[in-house]
């Protein structure tokens, strides 16, 4: 599916941002965001409700503009024309769709409005699906409206796939037979997906890629492959995380009063024969991170707190 | 994206149109019908003298049809903006389906564009098609009597329909785009369009072009007689704006011939005072005597005397109107205004979509 | 043609459980040579994972020499398992199962002689491999 590395390397980004920044009122949704997601992956976005997943997402798509920082998708400016719009196909969150209009007039839609399009492909997609192709829209279960929209999506034959928490309220099967018919479309035609969710057990069976953002910043991101041989959980007697070599950065550390165990990230093997050394799992990674992130929020609204009551504005706690 | 804006407005405006074409029906029906009564007894009324009665039957003759058309075509184009305009963007908006249509090969700007073009032809061509069928079926009755310049009549004749509906549209899409609720978007429509309305009827056509005026004597009946007919505009069908008494200076001081009297009366007084005879609320009577008297059944009245100091005074009538010439004049402005608030508000719509909802 | 399965809880990495099901595949006889593998494309319309993972596991049998891919027709195999034939398979058997009663008569249970089992197992491997 994917080209060789050295080609792939050329290749613009799927998605690239640097310092971006979106603010609602005085709240910022995403801020200081930095991340550049190779083309021909299955990246995941994943992080708590709140964390600015869909921010990020609609304005990969042009739905929303930067408050500061910039955004780049496979190279260009999202939404700048209909060129940026035909590359890039987009399901959002609860998957909208026209209600009066039946499946068949939503293939029509999709039809009149890219020029792209693949009849062919989204036709052979909902027979596949049984749907019924005269069924309104409105009628149809949270399940077969978010497989429509992942057809309108893919049979524009778009170069990036961008999907706003798709399978968040569907039933497990629903949910497995969207991550079907996704996979299917990226062997068929390499296409890039970046997919957000809050559900790390699915990404892990699809995506190769992960970017993990909490607290509106982006925690860390790479290839999974990658990220899990970095990432260790170290057990052992008690020790101070501090007194850890250099190039080993602990994410998380739990002690009792014998024993701590750390999840760490480590540049090389661990010599240290002290440490029993285990693998991680990406929902254990993925949970470290987001732990972090809460506790670094947790000390910033506390800062911001006694900062407070210390220019005299009332007494905290 | 022509045809997705057909398909997802072909239920209302096949509503629409097809009222259209009931109202047509209706119209091509009874439309001879007054015809042929206008030539067959109002045109030769003054040959059987009888005037009077028939141009009174004739005032209400197929008097439901007439009732109707008149709100039928005063609501058509804040309809157009209730349901064709505010919806346009405000109902994309609320369910959350402009996600899904900003998303496809083109830009919102396209979008918006061919919806706004397409939508707005429509209404345009819907309240022209009924506003010609209006003015076919009354133009017997109005040739009888009726001002066509007169609110109520002008703006049911002609082309400014054309141009209430392409603003009530446009008007109805701003406030969607705006307000981003349909419904709150449809009272505003509402408010908008019959703001414009009484603000272009009342505060802008009457002075779109200085008005003409013509003034004459103020003539006093005789003491049994009746009083002498009002000052009358040249054509019967002449849009009279307001008719005064005026003053020498030309100051306006009464109505209709009438001089406003302290107490809130209306009238031509004549008073006895030490001096002579003056006229209430001008001035004294230069031409008669100080010594002069009114009394009861005295002879001034008959001397014309009276007559003559009306006249010294410089009290004359003056009427105020706009001529029916002009009728043509004032329906290309109006639409002209109408149009242009429309594209104004229409490219507002543009830029805002593009640049703000973003 | 064989159908792969996933178990998500066996903590042996996707790419890794695909080749060990060729593997056993080619072993049990159910995989020939000349024997077409599943497309990437039905893999994943099955199991709902990565291309990546599938093309990674298809990439290193054919790496050892297992299997090898023709563009544009699909994946094939072509070898078979050193190893011995089936034929081999039944004297040992026979063996394995006097040891199993062996090792009951002498009191180990199920895990006991499972654990024996896969410590002299493990040991034995990496004396191969050292």
């Amino acid at each position: 599916m994917t080209a060789a590395p050295e080609a792939a390397a050329l290749e613009a980004p799927a998605l690239e941002t640097t310092g971006l920044g979106k603010r609602y009122g005085r709240k910022w949704a995403l801020a200081d965001c930095t991340l550049a997601i190779p083309a021909g992956h299955v990246a995941g976005l994943v992080g708590p409700n709140g964390a600015g997943k869909s921010t990020l997402l609609q304005l990969a798509v042009g739905l929303l503009r930067p408050t500061s920082g910039s955004i780049q998708v496979l190279g260009g400016r999202p939404a700048a024309g209909p060129g940026e719009l035909a590359k890039v196909g987009f399901v959002a969150q609860d998957t909208p769709v026209y209600s009066a209009l039946s499946v068949r007039e939503h293939l029509r839609l999709g039809a009149w409005l890219n020029p792209r399009w693949d009849n062919a492909l989204a036709e052979r997609r909902i027979a596949a699906l049984d749907l019924d192709r005269n069924q309104r829209a409105g009628r149809l279960s949270g399940g077969q409206r978010a497989q429509l929209a992942l057809t309108l999506a893919l049979a524009k034959r778009p170069e990036l796939l961008i999907l706003d928490e798709p399978v968040a309220s569907l039933d497990p099967l629903a949910r497995r037979d969207f991550l079907r018919l996704l996979m299917e479309a990226v062997a068929e035609t390499g296409v890039s997906v970046v997919l957000s969710s809050h559900l790390v057990a699915d990404l892990e069976r699809v995506c190769d890629y992960l970017v993990v953002l909490a607290a509106a910043h982006v925690q860390v991101t790479g290839e999974v492959e990658d990220l899990l041989a970095a990432h260790v959980r170290l057990t052992g007697p008690r020790r101070d995380p501090a007194q850890l070599p250099a190039g080993q950065h602990v994410i998380e550390a739990s002690h009792t009063d014998r024993q701590s165990t750390l999840i760490v990230r480590t540049d090389g093997p661990i010599h240290d024969p002290a440490w029993t050394v285990e693998q991680l799992s990406l929902e254990d990674l993925v949970l470290a991170y987001m732990s972090q992130a809460g506790r670094a929020e947790r000390v910033r609204k506390a800062s911001f707190r006694t900062g407070k009551s210390r220019s005299g504005m009332g007494v905290s706690r | 994206m022509i045809q997705l804006t057909w398909r997802q407005i072909r239920a209302q405006a096949l509503v629409a149109y097809g009222l259209l074409a009931v109202i047509a029906v209706v119209l091509a029906i009874t439309g001879p019908k007054v015809a042929h009564f206008y030539d067959a007894y109002v045109a030769t009324c003054a040959a059987h003298s009888d005037c009077g009665t028939v141009q009174n039957a004739f005032l209400h003759y197929q008097h439901v049809v007439q009732a109707a058309l008149g709100p039928i075509l005063l609501v058509l184009p804040v309809l157009f903006g209730m349901f064709w305009g505010a919806p346009l963007i405000a109902r994309e908006l609320e369910t959350g389906t402009f996600r899904l249509a900003w998303t496809q090969s083109l830009t919102r700007g396209r979008w918006l564009a061919v919806k706004l073009g397409l939508l707005g032809l429509a209404a345009m061509a819907a309240a022209g098609l009924l506003s010609l069928m209006v003015t076919w079926w009354f133009s017997p009755l109005d040739r009888m009597n009726l001002s066509r310049l007169t609110p109520g009549v002008f703006d049911e004749r002609g082309i400014v329909p054309i141009g209430y509906a392409a603003f009530a549209f446009a008007f109805g899409v701003t406030a969607g785009v705006v307000i981003r609720r349909t419904v709150p978007a449809m009272a505003a429509t509402i408010v908008a369009y019959v703001g414009a309305r009484l603000a272009a009827t009342y505060g802008i056509r009457p002075y779109l072009f200085a008005p003409l005026r013509i003034t004459s004597a103020l003539q006093l009946g005789g003491p049994n007689g009746p009083s002498p007919p009002g000052l009358g505009a040249p054509n019967p069908a002449d849009w009279v704006l307001s008719s005064n008494t005026i003053n020498a200076a030309g100051r306006v001081i009464g109505q209709n011939g009438a001089i406003n009297m302290p107490g809130g009366n209306q009238g031509i007084g004549f008073q006895s005072g030490s001096n002579g005879i003056s006229l209430g609320g001008v001035g004294r009577c230069p031409n008669i005597p100080a010594s002069a008297k009114i009394r009861p059944g005295s002879n001034l009245g008959r001397s014309g005397a009276l007559q003559t100091c009306i006249d010294r005074l410089g009290v004359r009538q003056e009427l105020v109107y706009q001529p029916i010439s002009r009728f043509w004049d004032y329906q290309w402005c109006e639409l002209a205004i109408f149009l242009g608030a429309a594209a104004v508000l229409a490219a507002f719509c543009l830029w805002w979509v593009r640049r703000r909802l973003a | 043609m064989i159908e792969f399965h996933l178990d998500s809880r066996s903590g042996v990495a996707p790419y890794q459980q695909l080749i060990q099901q060729v593997r056993q595949a080619l072993r049990l006889g159910l995989l020939c040579e000349g024997d077409q593998l599943p497309t990437v494309k039905d893999v994943v319309g099955r199991l709902a994972i990565n291309p990546n993972t599938v093309l990674k596991a298809y990439r290193e049998l054919e790496y050892g020499g297992l299997v090898a891919a023709r563009p544009g027709v699909g994946t094939f195999v072509t070898g078979t398992l050193g190893g011995g034939s089936i034929a081999a398979h039944g004297p040992l058997r026979q063996d394995l199962r006097r040891w199993l009663a062996k090792a009951r008569r002498a009191g180990l249970d199920e895990e006991s002689i499972e654990a024996l089992f896969q410590t002299t197992f493990r040991a034995s491997a990496e004396q191969d491999i050292a």
